[in-house]
C-alpha cells in the first residue's frame, strides 16, 4: 500500500528484551501466548508491602566486570542482559561493519537510571561525615546519560547519543528522535530502547500517590485498583529497510508525540493528549484509524488513566479494533514500557497474535473499546502502541508488517 | 543543518537576563558574579507555583524570556529540555528519606524528581500540547539538546525551543557531581528566517578537533567548565558580539558540533528566496 505520511519507514532489524516474563524472544513469545504473568508478591528489601512486582531474576548474581565494571548497577546489569538476547550485539557489530561506528546513533530512555544504586549508597554513608562510599560512581551509574555511555562502551559505537527521560513515555519517544536523526543524515542506523529497574524511589513514590495496587494489576477491569511495577530492558536496531540484511519483518511506520498540559501526575481525564499522540502517529505514517489492527494500550490499571485512554482510543478508532494492555504480564515497567511494548507489538505482527491481559477478569462495563482478555490468534499487520507518562508526556508508535 | 535564532533567555550567576548580560558576554562590561535568582513563574497557577523547585523556576524563567523576545506563541511550539541531572535538592531529599527508617515519601517531591518535571510544568504553564522532549548527555547535555532541537526544526519543519538548565547538588552528592552554579538558557529556533531572526546558525556534527573556545574572562570560563548548561556560553558570547563567528561545542569524546553564526541582517539576505520574503514582511 502507498503511504503518504511524513515519516520514512524504518526497519526494526533486530531486537533484544528482558522482562519478568523472561529474557529473549522465545521466552517472551511463549509467555505472551500462554497469557502468563511475571508479577509475584514482592520479597524486595527496602520496598513497601504488600505489593506485587515484576522482577527480573538473576541480576544480583551478574555483576558487570572488566572494562564495564565501573558501570555496575542493577539498571546496567539488566541492560546487559537484554543486549545478550537473540544475537542483538552481533547484529549491532554487523551494522558497525556496514556503516562505521560513528554512523550509528544511540538514543535511549530511562526514568530510574541507577537510582537503586544511589539508594544503596545513601544507606552506606559515613556516619561521622555523611560522605558517600568511596566506590560510588555518580557519572556511570546514577546520571541519566550513564545508560547511553554504557551502551556506547558495550557495543563500541561512536555516533551521536543521548538519553531521553520523559517518565513513562520515554522509550517510545526515542523512536521519534532516532527517526529524525536518520532523516537528518546524522547517522545511518540507531539503537533505541532503554532500561528501568525496581527501586525504592518509584515503589514508595507511586505508593505516596495512592496508585499502587496490593494485588497484581488488573488493566481495564471494573475492579482495577492501581498499578504493579516491573523492571525491564529492551533495545532495537533501527535502519532504512533496504539496508536491513536480516529484516525482522517489522517496520516503524510513525510516531506521535504530545503533551497533556494538564497535571504533573494525573492524565487528562478526557484523554486529549493521548488522542493527539495517536492522531499524530497516524498522520506521520499516512494511515487512517481503520488501518490499525491492534492497540497495545498504556493501560496501567489506575481508575482514571484507563478510563481516559478508553475514551481516547474508542473515540479515535471506534469500538471494533482489538486492544489490550500487557501491564498484567510485566507490571508497569515505567521508562522501559515503550520499548517493551514495541517488542510485544512486533511479536504480535510476526506471530499473528493479540496478547491477552492476565489478571483482568471483568472488563469495565463503562468502557467502549474492544478489550481482549485472553490471547487470540489473528493476522495483525499494523499495531499502535501507547505510552503516557508524568508531566503529561505522551507517545504513540505505529509498527507494521514489512 | 541550518536554523535561525529568534529568541534568547539567560539566567546565571551575574547573568540576569539576556539584555543585561549581552554587554558582559560581548566583553564590553566586566563580569561580576552574583547569586542566581529565578523567581516562581507568573505563568503557573498559584497552587502549582508553590510546589515548584529550582530547576523548574530556572527553566520557566529562561523559557519565558526567550519566547517574549521571539514574540512566538509558546502553546504551539515544540520544546526540548536539556539537563545533566534532575533537581539536586529533590533527589537528595528523596535518597535521604529512603535511607531513614520510617521516612515517608512526599508525592509532590516524587513528581518533582522526574527528569521531565520542568517540561511538565512548562507545558502546563504555556498550555502547550506540542511535543516535548527532556534529555541528558552528562556534561554535553547542552550540545545534545541543541542537536535534537536543530534536527527537530529542520526535519519536522517547525519552530522548537531549547531550554537548558542545571543546578547544584547538596552534599554529599555535590562531591560526587560538583556543579559550579545554577545556570539556565533558552533559544527559540526556527527552520527559516523570520522577521524576528537574531542570527542564522549552521550546525555540523564532526569529529572532535579544536574543541570549544575558552571564555576570555576567567570567571566565565570557570562557569563554562563547571556547569553543563553553561557550555552554551561560547555560542551566547558569539550571539552577543553581533559579529559572524565560527566555533565548536564539545559533545561526546570523539565528536564536536561545529557552529557558524551569522547576524540577522545578513542572514535574511542570503537565506532562501521564499523565506527571505517571509522575513521581509
Amino acid at each position: 500500500m502507498e503511504l503518504s505520511g511524513t515519516m520514512q519507514p524504518l526497519a526494526l532489524s533486530c531486537f533484544g528484551v528482558a522482562t519478568s516474563l523472561g529474557a529473549g524472544r522465545a521466552a517472551t513469545l511463549a509467555a505472551l501466548r500462554a497469557g502468563s504473568s511475571g508479577l509475584r508478591p514482592s520479597t524486595l528489601d527496602h520496598a513497601p508491602s504488600p505489593i506485587y512486582v515484576g522482577e527480573v531474576p538473576g541480576l544480583d548474581a551478574a555483576p558487570l566486570t572488566g572494562d564495564l565494571a565501573a558501570f555496575d548497577c542493577r539498571n546496567h546489569r539488566l541492560a546487559a542482559m537484554a543486549l545478550r538476547q537473540d544475537g542483538f550485539a552481533d547484529a549491532v557489530a554487523a551494522a558497525r561493519e556496514r556503516y562505521g561506528a560513528e554512523r550509528i546513533g544511540v538514543f535511549l530512555g530511562t526514568s530510574t537510571s541507577g537510582l537503586q544504586h544511589s539508594e544503596a549508597a545513601y544507606r552506606r554513608r559515613d556516619r561521622a561525615t555523611g560522605a558517600l562510599p568511596a566506590d560510588y560512581d555518580y557519572a556511570r551509574t546514577h546520571n541519566t546519560y550513564s545508560l547511553g555511555d554504557f551502551l556506547r562502551a558495550s557495543l563500541a559505537l561512536a555516533g551521536p547519543a543521548f538519553v531521553v527521560s520523559a517518565a513513562c513515555a520515554t522509550t517510545g519517544k526515542v523512536f521519534a528522535t532516532a527517526a529524525r536523526m536518520i532523516a537528518a543524515g546524522l547517522c545511518d542506523a540507531a539503537i533505541v530502547g532503554g532500561a528501568d529497574t525496581l527501586c525504592a524511589t518509584t515503589l514508595y513514590g507511586f505508593r505516596s500517590l495512592n496508585v499502587m495496587s496490593e494485588e497484581p494489576c488488573r488493566p481495564f477491569d471494573a475492579e482495577r485498583s492501581g498499578i504493579s511495577i516491573g523492571e525491564a530492558a529492551g533495545f532495537a536496531l533501527l535502519e532504512r529497510p533496504v539496508a536491513a540484511k536480516d529484516g525482522g519483518g517489522v517496520l516503524l511506520l510513525g510516531v506521535g508525540e504530545s503533551s497533556d498540559a494538564y497535571h504533573m501526575s494525573s492524565p487528562h481525564p478526557e484523554g486529549l493528549g493521548a488522542r493527539l499522540a495517536m492522531e499524530r502517529a497516524l498522520a506521520a505514517a499516512g494511515l487512517g484509524p481503520r488501518d490499525v489492527d491492534y492497540v497495545n494500550l498504556h493501560g496501567t490499571a489506575t481508575p482514571v488513566g484507563d478510563a481516559a485512554e478508553d475514551r481516547a482510543v474508542s473515540e479515535l478508532l471506534g469500538s471494533a479494533t482489538p486492544c489490550s494492555s500487557t501491564k498484567g504480564c510485566t507490571g508497569h515497567t515505567l521508562g522501559a514500557s515503550g520499548i517493551v511494548e514495541a517488542v510485544f507489538s512486533a511479536l504480535a505482527i510476526l506471530h499473528d497474535m493479540v496478547p491477552g491481559s492476565p489478571h483482568t477478569r471483568t472488563v469495565d462495563p463503562a468502557f467502549r473499546c474492544n478489550y481482549v482478555v485472553a490471547t487470540e490468534t489473528a493476522r495483525i499487520d499494523r499495531v499502535m502502541s501507547n505510552s503516557f507518562g508524568f508531566g503529561g508526556a505522551n507517545c504513540s508508535l505505529l509498527l507494521g508488517r514489512a | 543543518m541550518r536554523v535561525y535564532i529568534e529568541g534568547v533567555g539567560l539566567c546565571g550567576p551575574g547573568l540576569a537576563g539576556w539584555a543585561a548580560s549581552r554587554p558582559v558576554l560581548a566583553g564590553a562590561a566586566p563580569y561580576l558574579p552574583a547569586p542566581v535568582i529565578a523567581p516562581p513563574s507568573p505563568l503557573l497557577p498559584p497552587n502549582e507555583r508553590r510546589r515548584t523547585v529550582e530547576t523548574v523556576r530556572l527553566a520557566l524563567a529562561v523559557g519565558k524570556e526567550a519566547f517574549d523576545m521571539a514574540g512566538r506563541d509558546a502553546a504551539q511550539t515544540a520544546t526540548v529540555f536539556a539537563s545533566s541531572g534532575g533537581d539536586g535538592a529533590t533527589i537528595h531529599q528523596i535518597l535521604e528519606t529512603l535511607a531513614t527508617p520510617g521516612g515517608e515519601m512526599s508525592p509532590t517531591r516524587f513528581h518533582n524528581s522526574v527528569h521531565n518535571a520542568p517540561a511538565g510544568y512548562w507545558t502546563i504553564a504555556a498550555r502547550s500540547r506540542a511535543p516535548s522532549t527532556s534529555l541528558s548527555c552528562y556534561d554535553a547535555s547542552f550540545a545534545a539538546g541543541l542537536l535534537e532541537a536543530a534536527v527537530q526544526a529542520t526535519v519536522e519543519d517547525r519552530a522548537v525551543a531549547l531550554v537548558a538548565y542545571d543546578v547544584r547538588y547538596p552534599e554529599p552528592l555535590n562531591r560526587a557531581r560538583p556543579i559550579a552554579a545554577a545556570f539556565g538558557t533558552a533559544l527559540v529556533l526556527t527552520p527559516g528566517p523570520t522577521a524576528g531572526s537574531l542570527a542564522r546558525l549552521d550546525l555540523v556534527l564532526r569529529r572532535a578537533a579544536a574543541g570549544a573556545p575558552a571564555m576570555t574572562d576567567a570567571a566565565l570560563e570557570a562557569l563554562r567548565r563547571g556547569t553543563p548548561a553553561a557550555r552554551s556560553l561560547p555560542l551566547l558570547a558569539g550571539l552577543a558580539s553581533g559579529a559572524a563567528r565560527a566555533l565548536a561545542l564539545d559533545y561526546l569524546p570523539t565528536l564536536e558540533i561545529g557552529l557558524s553564526l551569522e547576524p540577522a541582517a545578513r542572514a535574511a539576505a542570503v537565506g532562501p528566496a521564499r523565506d527571505a520574503m517571509a522575513a521581509a514582511r
